[in-house]
Order: C-alpha cells, then structure tokens, then sequence
C-alpha cells in the first residue's frame, strides 16, 4: 500500500528514504477507577513532516496499567494475521520490564486524533507500517512507564531513583531487597510530572524484542474462539445475504418476491439502489430466499464492457502524455544513443482478495443511534460511513472492531460497511449482513490492471545506460486518499518503478486510466511495489539476458548504491546455490525488491510439464528488514507472502464479459493448495537499521523470479500474468 | 419439521427447513461460530467438521442427511486424543495467522492423524488439500502435522 514518507527520487536508488527525527509528547493521568494511564503522541508524518507543538498534542499510543497489576495496550493496529497483537505489546514489554503475557490488549475504538497511525495521518493498519509506525512510541510509552514507576517506588523508599530498577512488573531497591509491584505503585505515579528524560533500552540489552516470541492470539485461533466480525453474537440479531447488480455500475430494476417469502425462516427483503438483500433468522434460509427471488437488473452503461476493452483503454492511454515520476539524466536521449534498444510491454490482471473471511458486517440502527460490528484496516472510515447514511453524528456511532479474517488490502474499503447500515437502517433489530463467496469476488474492490511499457539502451557490454519505465493504470489514491493524488501522480503506482538500482539515466512516468464507473480499484497486498517489482525484474532479466550475463551478476553490478539490496542478492545467491548445476528440467530464476523499506531477494526452482503447468519446486527467499521485533513471524510473513504471490503468479485473474466479473468462486479463482507449495526456505540478516515492513515484500518478489526462471528453463519469456501454460506446452 | 442432531455430545432439536446446511444450523441457530464460512460449495474446508468422525463440508450437508450420526466441531475437538496433539501441534509451530480457516485445518488434520497416526506427506496432501489458506500457512501446517504425529503422547492414543 502507499506509503506517503517515500522520496521517490531516493528510493529509486535503493535507498531507504526516512530517518526523520521525531519528538515524541507524552502525557499522564489516573486511570478511570484508579491506576496509571499514559498516552504517547508523536507528529503526524504524513502531513508537514515539521514536528507539532504541544497544542497539536495527538497521543496514538495508550498504556494502562491497573491496580491489580494488568497492563493494557489499547491497539490502533489490527491483527490481520500478520502478528501485530503480538509485536506491538513486545514493545512496551520490552521497555516496561515485563511478560508479554501480563500485556492484554483492547481494540481502540474509532478516534484519528488519538489513535492516527503516524505515518499515514488516520487510525489505519496497511502498507507495511505498524512496525514501522510504533517502533519508537510504543517503546517510549512502555519506557516512560517504567521511568514513572521507579520514581514512585524511590520517593516511597526515599532511596535515590538510581538504586532502583524494574524487573519482571516491580520495582526492586537491590540494597535492601525491598519490592514494590506495578500495581502498588500505579497511584502513585500517575500523580508524578511528565519525565523529563525517558531512557530506552540499548539495543544489545533487549530480552524481547528479536526473539521469537509466542504470537498472543493463537489459543483462540485453534479451539474455535477467536471472534472475527462474522462471529458477531448480538441478542435478537437476524442474518442477511445480499445480491448487488452483477453488471458493473448496474442498478436494481424490479424484484418479484412471492417465491421468496414463502421460504421458512425469511423475514424480509430489502431493496437498495443497486442491490437486493434478503434478511432471514439463518444464512441458509437468506441464501435460498435469495435464490427464490426474481430479479430484473437495470444494467447500465457497462453491459458490453470486457477485459478486452479494458486492455485497449489500457493501451492506447500508454501512449498519452505521462507525468514524471522519477527522472535522472536524460534517458531519452541516451537511448537514442544506444547501439542496444530494448523494449517489452508486461501486463497485470485485475484481481481479487478472496480473504477467507468473506465480507460482514452487523449493524444495529437504533433511534438513538448505531453500533457496527466489523473487522476493518479502518475503523475511522467505517464509523464515517455509518454515520453518513443513518445521519447521526460521529458519536453516536460505535464501532466494535474485531480479528480480520483476512485483510490482503480488502478491508481498507468500506463499501460494504455503508451497504450493510443501508439494509439494517430498513429494520430495528440487529442484522448481520455476510456476502456469499461469489459476491465476494465479484463485488471485490479489485488490484487494478496495469499495461507497462519498458525500455533500455545497453551500451556495447550490454550494461543499461538508459532505463524508462512507464505505467498505466488505475489510480487507488486517486480515490482512496485524494489529497495525496497530485499533478496527476499516483505516487503508489510508481512505487518502486526502476527497482533498486542506480542507472544513470532513468524515467518513470504514469499515465492514468480508470475502468468504468462501478468497477473499484484498491489496495492488494503490496500492489505499487507487487506490479512493479514483477515489471522491472522481468524485464532485468530481459537485458541479462541480452547482455548475455548471468542474471545476478548482471544485477549486482548495478546495485552500488544500495549495499542492503546487494546483500540480500549475494546470500540468497549463496543459499540458494546458485551458480551449482541444477537436475535435469529445473530452472532458476531470480529478483530483488526494495519496498516498505525492507530488501528482499528470492531464487525460485520451477519445472515446466508437458502440459506446460508450471511447478514451483523451491524458494529461497533472503531478508534485510532491519531491525526484527519477532522473527518467527517475519519469517511466517516471507512463507505466507511468497505463497500468496504464487496464487497470483500461476491464477490470480477477474475478467470481464458482458460487463460481469465472470468469476466467482474458488472453482475459478483458485487459490494454491498444499499440495502445490514448494519448500520455503527464509534467510535473514540481523541488522540495527530502523524496522522495515514485512507484510507485503515477501509477495512482491515471488513473481519475477518464478518467470525468470522459466525463462531459464525453457526460453520462453512471460511477460503477463498469470502465467499462461498454453505458451509452455511442449507436447 | 424439526430435527433431533446430535452435536458434541448434546442434543439439540432445529426447526427448520431439511435442505438447510448444517454450517448454518451450528453458527446461527445453536452460535457455534467456530466452524466458519469460506465457500459455499465444499471448495474450501473452512467448514469442516467431523461426522462420525470423517471430514465433512458442513456447507453443503444438509440437516436431513445426518440422521443419528454424531458431529463433532472445533469447539469440542480438543477432548479427543487427535485433538489434543493437533492442537498443540499448532501452537507450538506457530501455525496460525488470520487464523480464519484453521478451524477447518484442525478438523482436516485431526481427521487424518486418527486414523493415521504417522501420515506421510502425500497422506498429508490428500487428507488437507481441501482446505484452503490465503495466508499461506501451509508449511507449518505440514510440520505441525509431522510434529503431532511422532509427538510422545502418540502411545496414549492407543491405550
């Protein structure tokens, strides 16, 4: 996802463009019913980048520690999988000087100002941020604590604070043994003044962080009580399934609901503009009230639409005027210059998310006011939505954030969210609305299309003297985040546009294109550096290639200027065995990937039948992410990512006919099974450079090494995804 | 009319229509939300459960098939000796991300590793491919499923 704290100009050349230094604020008081509470601010960065003064006091970060001893984070961050409920709290363990374990965690309820993620402005978890974001305010809060806390135990002992120290939640005077826990001294010192100097641990002295700690959410997630939004239990609830026009930008005509009121368990059908939904006091009489009703659709503008009409938009809006994105030297000129002139057009579907959890929402519409269950990346946005078709104010708007199911980028939308306070607003009780799978996928807020033109001019040793790289295609931020849409630069769909490398001539420009009203584009895991990464190292291989050098040589040499990019590349190189001879009908491919700050380099082994399916035999995949909090989960991140790149790379693709979305379901938008997957391997460099992302990089680099390498193997270069097997057949 | 099923040990009678899936019957009628909703259409397991102690999709079994026979769900899996294994199993390898199918996975591979107590992996494969993961926990539910199966308390299922 878009990160605004990007220079593009910077990280074009591989290198990490932050460091910002940020003043941290923070504030205390008594907890409500007694007790410590202690709340962090830092600048929003994502606005002026100048730090706010103490009027513009925002705190993101709360600690709460009660009498009894319990601590509490309240989390702006959702755990969507990625393990945030468990590296958030390490933080403030680490620094408070207690068990993870004596960390509980509550979902923050909807506030920007409160709970803003700082490097986005709003409450918002995506794009690879948490770490990132929280890196430093949750150590500091966690510090600050524990600053508070040995005071309050020195004054009661009257000893000096040095004396002191914490450890395992007390503070401990060693000379004479004397011991107070958290929970004695909390009243204390919520009474004390701010601490002036708030000291953070040495790296070298952490217990916590770096370790692989045991995720926090875990117990829940294998006997079946861990509660996603869809496992909302409200007394009097009903359950709603939903039928939006199939045809993009479509809009409700008539319903004919005789058939359907006759089904045992429907209550009742509600109209919407541009869908039906049937509420019932079970999905499965829902369901089938919904298949007992006859509908007419009125189809609009986009009945004929298809992805081939797409694809040509797509075209001839590569060929308009472009808006620069990065520009170094005068790569125009010296590719005119070149003896050697390469061009290649590379192409990205639409896709869908198909989280497991497929689409709810429950909402209760009182006189007095609402209250939505969900899980969302954005609760701000979602209580904004509800309140803007019940009309009630913000505040009386409550919003119950949940686990997500999922969230890959789907559930930074809240158009499901809005729909579903438009049924429940037609009743009093509360309804929980769930989407079938099949409006799940054709109903997605989709990865756009993206149609590349790349070009290189090589010099007479094949090395790139010019590098352009053009991109056309939806813009997300466009409509998403507008004020970050500017001169006509969706800054995301660049992201990452001329990989990691240091050409001394370089361009990259954007041309926007949007598809028709109705059909939405969004966030899809990693998707400015996902599209890009699969462009640029597709096409690196390409000028190897030509160039007739081996493709991680050739990259290496162009890497000068980002030592954490080339590292990444020798030791995955070296893991992977690169340069030994590989068993009959293997191909190897390779990419690197500099995004959200963290530098990935992967190795896919591939066979090719036949048939021409392809299979993924081995990855190796190596990390430089900095900084790592909890590296088990890291390295599930890197597993997880490659294995979700490979559903995209071997099938991930929503075509258009008729102006419908024509797939549906699991059948024909498959996912990788277990019997597919290839063995992962995770190698990672241990670093003291600021925390990187690593939600989204695992998934980025999958792609570009699986065609390289059966363009290894079979000569063949793929150009588009997902891979199409009719091109690989040999029989 | 109404139906007598048998679910974790307890009886609970449903009025409801027969072609009603059993998925709905457990996660709205009796809040039973730990079996979960993926597909619709037995393509993804998220809803598995056992039924005489055999993987089913409780998407697509209807009420009026299940007859006497006794369904067991996540909520109730952790009391049998597969269960319990499993469970760990998944704890101690971290299997778990989203977590939203799992519930599924833990009933596919508890299945499995009761009537096979040392699964190689093409058993592995054949007995979890149903089951779907977005996140792509696959790796770790291959090891967790090893790692229950030569795991000490192995002999304890026999006695």
């Amino acid at each position: 996802m878009f990160d605004p704290l990007v220079d593009l100009e910077v990280e074009s050349q591989g290198k990490t463009s932050r460091g910002i230094s940020r003043r941290t604020v923070l504030k205390i008081s008594a907890a409500a019913g007694g007790g410590l509470l202690l709340s962090v601010g830092l600048p929003h960065l994502a606005g002026s980048g100048s730090a706010a003064d103490d009027a513009n006091f925002a705190p993101n970060a709360f600690v709460r520690i009660a009498r009894d001893g319990q601590v509490t984070l309240i989390m702006n961050q959702v755990e969507m999988g990625q393990g945030t409920y468990t590296s958030m709290p390490m933080l403030v363990a680490e620094e408070l000087e207690v068990d993870l374990a004596q960390i509980r965690i509550e979902h923050a309820p909807p506030d920007d100002k409160l709970y803003g993620n700082p490097r986005l402005g709003f409450q918002v978890t995506g794009g690879s941020t948490s770490a990132r974001a929280f890196w430093k305010p949750l150590r500091v809060a966690g510090a600050a604590a524990r600053t508070l806390l040995i005071s309050a135990a020195a004054a009661t002992w009257n000893v000096e604070i040095a004396s002191c120290h914490a450890a395992k939640g007390a503070v401990i005077h060693a000379p004479s043994g004397r011991k107070l826990t958290y929970g004695e001294l909390v009243d204390q010192a919520a009474k004390l003044p701010v601490p002036n100097d708030v000291v953070l641990k040495d790296r070298k002295d952490f217990t916590l962080i770096g370790t692989s700690a045991k995720r926090t959410d875990a117990t829940g997630k294998v006997n079946g009580t861990a509660e996603f939004g869809i496992d909302t239990k409200i007394p009097g609830m009903k359950i709603a399934t939903v039928s939006a026009c199939p045809v993009i930008g479509g809009k409700l005509g008539s319903v004919d609901e005789s058939k359907a009121r006759n089904v045992k368990g429907v209550i009742k059908i509600v109209r919407l503009d541009d869908a039906v939904a049937v509420i019932a006091d079970h999905m499965g009489a829902a369901k089938k009230g919904l298949e007992a009703l006859v509908i007419t659709w009125d189809q609009g503008a986009s009945a004929t639409f298809s992805t081939a009409d797409m694809v040509q938009q797509l075209k001839d809006a590569s060929s308009r005027p472009a808006v620069v994105a990065v520009e170094r030297g005068d790569a125009v000129k010296a590719m005119s210059a070149s003896p050697t002139k390469i061009d290649a057009v590379y192409q990205m579907p639409l896709l869908a998310h198909a989280a497991m959890e497929p689409m709810n929402c429950t909402v209760h519409v009182r006189k007095d006011g609402c209250d939505v269950w969900v899980g969302t990346q954005v609760i701000t946005r979602a209580q904004a939505a509800a309140a803007a078709v019940t009309g009630f104010p913000l505040d009386k708007v409550k919003v119950h954030n949940h686990l997500l199911g999922g969230g890959f980028g789907r559930r930074l939308d809240v158009d499901g969210i809005t729909q579903a306070v438009q049924i429940a607003k037609q009743v009093d009780y509360p309804v929980k609305v769930i989407w079938t799978r099949e409006e799940d996928i054709r109903h997605d807020v989709y990865r756009p299309y993206y149609y590349d033109r790349l070009s290189a001019g090589l010099d007479e040793k094949g090395h790139p003297i010019a590098f352009s790289h053009r991109v056309a295609g939806s813009s997300i931020l466009a409509r998403w985040l507008p004020p970050a849409f500017k001169n006509g630069l969706d800054r995301d769909a660049v992201e990452a546009g001329a990989g990691p490398y240091s050409f001394e001539n370089v361009l990259v420009d954007y041309v926007r294109q949007e598809p028709p009203a109705g059909l939405t584009t969004g966030w899809w895991r990693g998707v400015g550096v996902t599209h890009n990464a699969f462009m640029v190292e597709g096409f690196m291989d390409e000028l190897a290639a030509a160039a007739r050098q081996d493709p991680v040589s050739y990259r290496r040499a162009l890497l000068g200027n980002s030592p954490r990019a080339k590292a990444v590349l020798d030791l995955v190189a070296d893991k992977a065995g690169w340069y030994k001879p590989l068993p009959a009908g293997i191909g190897r491919g390779v990419s690197v990937v500099f995004g959200f700050g963290s530098y990935v380099a992967q190795v896919a082994e591939v066979s090719v039948g036949k048939d021409g399916r392809v299979r993924v035999k081995r990855v190796v995949c190596a990390l430089d992410c900095g900084q790592m909090i909890n590296p088990d989960t890291i390295k599930a991140q890197m597993e997880g990512g490659i294995t979700f790149g490979l559903t995209a790379a071997l099938y991930g693709e929503i075509t258009l006919k008729d102006g419908r979305v024509e797939q549906g379901n699991f059948d024909n938008y498959q996912a990788l099974r277990i019997n597919e997957v290839p063995t992962i391997e995770v190698y990672m460099i241990y670093s003291n450079e600021e925390p990187g992302g690593i939600g989204e990089p695992g998934t980025a680099t999958i792609a570009p090494a699986v065609v390289n390498a059966i363009f290894a193997l079979t000569g063949k270069r793929l150009r588009q995804l997902p891979i199409d097997t009719a091109q690989l057949k040999s029989a | 009319m109404a139906y007598r099923l048998s679910i974790n040990g307890g009886s609970h009678v449903i009025d409801a229509d027969g072609d009603t899936p059993l998925l709905w019957v457990l996660r709205d009628l009796l809040s039973m939300t730990g079996t979960k909703f993926g597909c619709g259409m037995a393509l993804c397991g998220a809803c598995t459960v056992h039924q005489d102690g055999n993987p089913i999709r409780s998407c697509i079994t209807t009420i009026d098939s299940i007859g006497d026979t006794e369904i067991t769900t996540i909520e109730a899996i952790g009391r049998t000796p597969a269960g319990v294994k499993i469970q760990k199993a998944w704890l101690d390898l971290e299997v778990v991300q989203c977590g939203y199918c799992q519930s599924g996975q833990i009933m596919s591979a508890t299945a499995l590793l009761a009537r096979n107590p040392s699964p190689k992996d093409s058993d592995i494969d054949e007995a979890m491919s149903g089951n779907i993961c977005r996140c792509g926990t696959y790796i770790r539910i291959r090891e967790a499923i090893k790692h229950a199966s030569v795991a000490p308390a192995t002999n304890s299922q026999k006695g």
